[in-house]
């Protein structure tokens, strides 16, 4: 045998082994795919320390969303530009000290609901007596969220209604009913909007608001003028809504102030939080656009300053649908975890998590993502996700829900979707140039996430294991305890689907302490004040926001799980006004009540 | 009115020089620049890369396996234009989250071309076959580009326009020209078929995804027929076959349609024209000892 016969025998047998490279790796992940353990709540609780159970029926909740019925020209493509509006947000609107449940339909004519805590594990709908049900009426638009915030610190949570549509605002009358107060607040007559964020920007003690639009503010969805609506492309598209600030002026007027604080943009988007996150006492707004990237407005206590791309978050146009703040790795540091789309083999976006870089702050605050290396990148058509310690080991667990169109499992939209939204701008931003869906799915029918914190650095999916089991199109995830027994509870509200109630139950060895925050030179709900609970050589910092995820807004309670450490060694409060708290000798398994201190 | 304005003989004779050189460039120089012209206006205009990481690490990738294997295989140094843009194809087409699958593709990319050869021949176009063996056995880790370039009509205009130019310097224009109203006339076609609007069948070529392929793809040298005839052929096929698997849906339809008839488009020719050998009893040896040197 020759030497080049040799060699090319060699080199076969190295190109045979890198062709088999891709289907090991392909084998072995199907593996760990199917060695997930099916649901088992004692090998759960016994593993994992806890575990969930779907209780909506039981605790009164029979609720199932409707989707909107838009202009018949999108008739074809309906399903898809009709795809949100299933929403829900945590309140105790009534101050009883139980968390009430927020849900938003959207259907013309539809009625929302107010779930009241009766305090035995049952809901009951208020909605209707409160005077917050009947807001999809035909010529106002419909629901896509709602955000809870005490604008006039009166001690009752006030309720923005974020709709595409004319939005409202309702003052909460001492917790017996609503005000609609919309017109003296000067709102506008429309906006199609599914995020909008609580948060005192200024720190004069009275909590202003943002609100991202979607669709652009002169598109009424129901009377289309022309089929031009759609977004200009599928990753730069600047032809979506507009961005409002609302400057809380006091007695319950605002003024519209986005343009003169620096914030400009119609990228479409979907989701935005607010917090601290370079460090400088005031709160930033971080955005998540859809067929875009996000923006990262740095608050320099005087205006916004769009720094995404220095940051390292503005870079990579992705499809952003959630915006979740959690210190994953207990160093009183907040993290950025953004939603994207992963579909095996036609888009893979994968999800991000933003991790501030080692000191880096301020002005120079630079993030890597580092969803990958974590373990919660790939999460499908991700939607609402929300961070919370599930099993109170004292780390930040993530749940994230998914699913877009569900409806004929077998034939799929993709094909159709992806030829279009590689398409020049005229061709994509055009509804009649999209095919019909004909009752095809997109990415339909997936499965949830719920990834465990093992501490150490990766999170572990335990979702089928733990008892997650529904395949729903999940659009809000929102996260409370709201039996007060300590364990975090997961809500879900889906698009055309219930509203999922997953009671928790955790293993009684580990302990937990809760917040519940009253400001006084502060906003009175507290929004923006973060708590860092130290204990057994460890810190987790967690923030009050207004809030958050995709249309959602968990608990204003805080909750810390502490591993088996019984003992705390301090807990510090940041309030927005500036003061510093120190507790010490705080109780564990408690829901501590603490007000600022004037 | 223009400002008066004084040329020095030496400055007209520089400027002389660099035009000619430009226009007599060696045709090999051509194709890389053009596409590094692409990557660089497409992500300083719209950040096209997801990293710089990723597409150095093609290109990287793609350069050492060339210097390896190229070494090994021919005991020469090869050049590393063709690896260049076998890399800089594969760092912009193949999208995913992970390194590994660029540094994957990118080496099967040039290791398919020194052992799938036949008559001293790669059949196929090596990024076409690294990218697409990363779709069939990789597809929960990767995809292809589609959507990047920002949709924009002005940037679709400036690649169409450059590569066009570039593409008749490199006398192989009718190519292109024969896939891109080929492709439109199956779209109209496809649209009658399905019920489609005609827009969102001609969509795809509108798309950066495209421009790669019909500039850099369907063009490569050493991998195309060798007729004007029949490469206008090829591409007509090419646009067939992708017909076809457009009506299956497959997303990935251009890929693949390069991917079934360009291997048997050159094995085709191969055969024939040793068969045309072999009748006029011509001398075998004078066969072009052709060097593996295609994108």
């Amino acid at each position: 045998m020759t030497r080049s016969t040799k060699l090319r025998i060699v080199v076969a047998v190295f190109f045979a082994g890198l062709l088999a490279t891709p289907i090991v790796l392909k084998k072995r992940s199907a593996q760990k795919q199917t060695h997930q353990t099916p649901f088992d709540a004692k090998a759960s609780l016994a593993q994992h320390g806890f575990y969930l159970q779907e209780v909506s029926h039981d605790a009164g909740i029979d609720f199932v969303h409707q989707a909107p019925i838009l202009d018949a020209k999108l008739a074809h493509i309906m399903p898809q530009v009709a795809s949100m509006g299933a929403s829900v947000s945590v309140v105790d609107f009534d101050r009883d000290g139980w968390p009430d449940l927020y849900v938003t339909d959207s259907a013309i004519g539809s009625k929302n609901r107010l779930y009241r805590n009766m305090h035995d594990g049952t809901f009951k709908d208020v909605a209707e007596e409160m005077g917050v049900a009947n807001v999809n009426q035909a010529g106002t638009g419909v629901s896509m969220g709602a955000v809870w915030g005490d604008y006039d610190n009166d001690g009752y949570e006030d309720l923005f209604l974020i709709k595409w549509g004319r939005p409202e605002l309702f003052h909460n009358e001492n917790g017996h009913g609503f005000r609609r107060v919309s017109d003296e607040a000067s709102l506008p007559a429309w906006i199609n909007a599914n995020t909008a964020v609580w948060f005192d920007y200024d720190g004069d003690g009275l909590l202003d608001l943002f609100v991202g639009g979607y669709y652009p503010e002169n598109v009424d969805l129901w009377h289309l003028a022309n089929t031009r609506m759609m977004p200009d492309s599928f990753e730069y598209a600047k032809n979506g809504g507009r961005k409002y600030l609302f400057h809380n002026l006091g007695h319950g007027r605002f003024e519209e102030v986005s343009a003169k604080m620096g914030i400009d943009s119609r990228r479409w988007s979907l989701a935005s939080g607010a917090a601290d996150l370079s460090g400088t006492g005031h709160p930033d707004l971080f955005i998540a656009n859809d067929y875009g990237v996000s923006e990262f407005y740095r608050n320099d206590g005087k205006r916004f300053h769009e720094v995404g791309e220095s940051a390292g978050v503005g870079f990579a146009p992705k499809s952003g649908m959630n915006v979740a703040f959690g210190d994953v790795f207990n160093q009183a540091k907040l993290s950025i975890y953004v939603s994207n789309i992963s579909e095996g083999g036609v888009l893979i976006q994968g999800n991000n998590l933003w991790v501030p870089k080692e000191d880096t702050s301020g002005n120079q605050i630079k993030y890597e993502n580092l969803a990958r290396d974590l373990g919660v990148e790939l999460g499908g058509w991700s939607f609402g996700a929300q961070f919370g310690d599930l099993n109170n080991d004292g780390n930040l667990d993530l749940y994230l829900t998914n699913g877009y169109v569900s409806l004929d499992r077998k034939r799929s939209y993709w094909y159709d979707f992806a030829k279009v939204a590689g398409g020049n701008s005229s061709i994509i931003g055009d509804a009649k140039d999209w095919p019909a869906m004909e009752g095809r799915s997109l990415s339909g029918y997936q499965q949830k996430h719920l990834w465990l914190n093992d501490g150490a650095g990766k999170f572990v999916d335990v979702a089928q294991m733990a008892g997650v089991t529904d395949t729903e199109d999940g659009r809000s995830v929102a996260m409370a305890d709201l039996w007060n027994n300590g364990a975090l509870d997961v809500i879900v509200a889906n698009q055309r689907g219930r509203l999922l109630l997953y009671k928790n139950t955790v293993a009684s060895e580990n302990h937990w302490i809760g917040f519940d925050l009253d400001g006084t030179n502060s906003n009175r709900s507290a929004i923006g004040a973060q708590v860092t609970v130290k204990w057994n050589g460890q810190e987790q910092m967690q923030q009050i926001s207004g809030g958050g995820g995709f249309a959602s807004e968990n608990d204003r309670r805080l909750h810390f799980g502490l591993g088996r450490s019984a003992a705390i060694d301090e807990v510090l409060i940041h309030w927005p006004s500036g003061k510093i708290q120190s507790l010490k000798k705080v109780a564990v398994d408690q829901i501590l009540k603490v007000k600022e201190p004037s | 009115m223009s400002t008066p304005t004084t040329i020095h003989p030496q400055e007209l004779a520089a400027q002389d020089s660099l035009t000619r050189r430009f226009f007599t460039m060696e045709n090999r120089f051509i194709p890389p620049i053009f596409i590094t012209s692409i990557l660089l206006m497409g992500h300083f205009s719209f950040g096209i890369l997801e990293s710089w990481t990723k597409t150095l690490l093609a290109i990287g990738s793609s350069i050492v396996a060339e210097l390896i294997l190229g070494r090994m295989m021919t005991g020469k140094w090869p050049h590393l234009a063709s690896a260049y843009i076998s890399g800089i194809s594969v760092g912009i087409l193949l999208r995913s989250p992970a390194l590994w699958p660029y540094v994957l593709c990118a080496v099967i990319a040039i290791t398919s071309k020194y052992v799938l050869r036949v008559k001293n021949r790669h059949i196929w176009n090596p990024s076409n076959f690294g990218i697409c063996v990363m779709l069939f056995f990789a597809a929960e880790s990767v995809t292809a580009l589609s959507i990047q370039w920002g949709n924009s009509l002005w940037a679709m205009a400036v690649i169409w326009s450059l590569g066009s130019v570039i593409i008749w310097r490199l006398k192989r224009f009718h190519i292109c020209a024969v896939y891109v109203i080929s492709f439109l006339a199956f779209a109209l076609l496809r649209s009658w078929i399905v019920g489609d609007p005609w827009q969102s069948e001609i969509a795809p070529v509108t798309g950066p995804e495209y421009q790669l392929f019909i500039f850099f793809m369907i063009t490569d040298p050493k991998t195309t027929v060798h007729t004007v005839r029949g490469q206008c052929l090829v591409a007509f096929l090419v646009a067939a076959v992708e017909m076809g698997l457009r009506l299956d849906q497959s997303i990935y339809a251009p890929l693949y349609a390069l991917f079934l008839v360009g291997p048997v488009a050159v094995l085709l020719e191969i055969w024939l024209n040793s068969r045309r050998q072999t009748t006029i009893h011509s001398n075998p040896a004078t066969m072009l000892a052709d060097s593996p040197s295609g994108r």
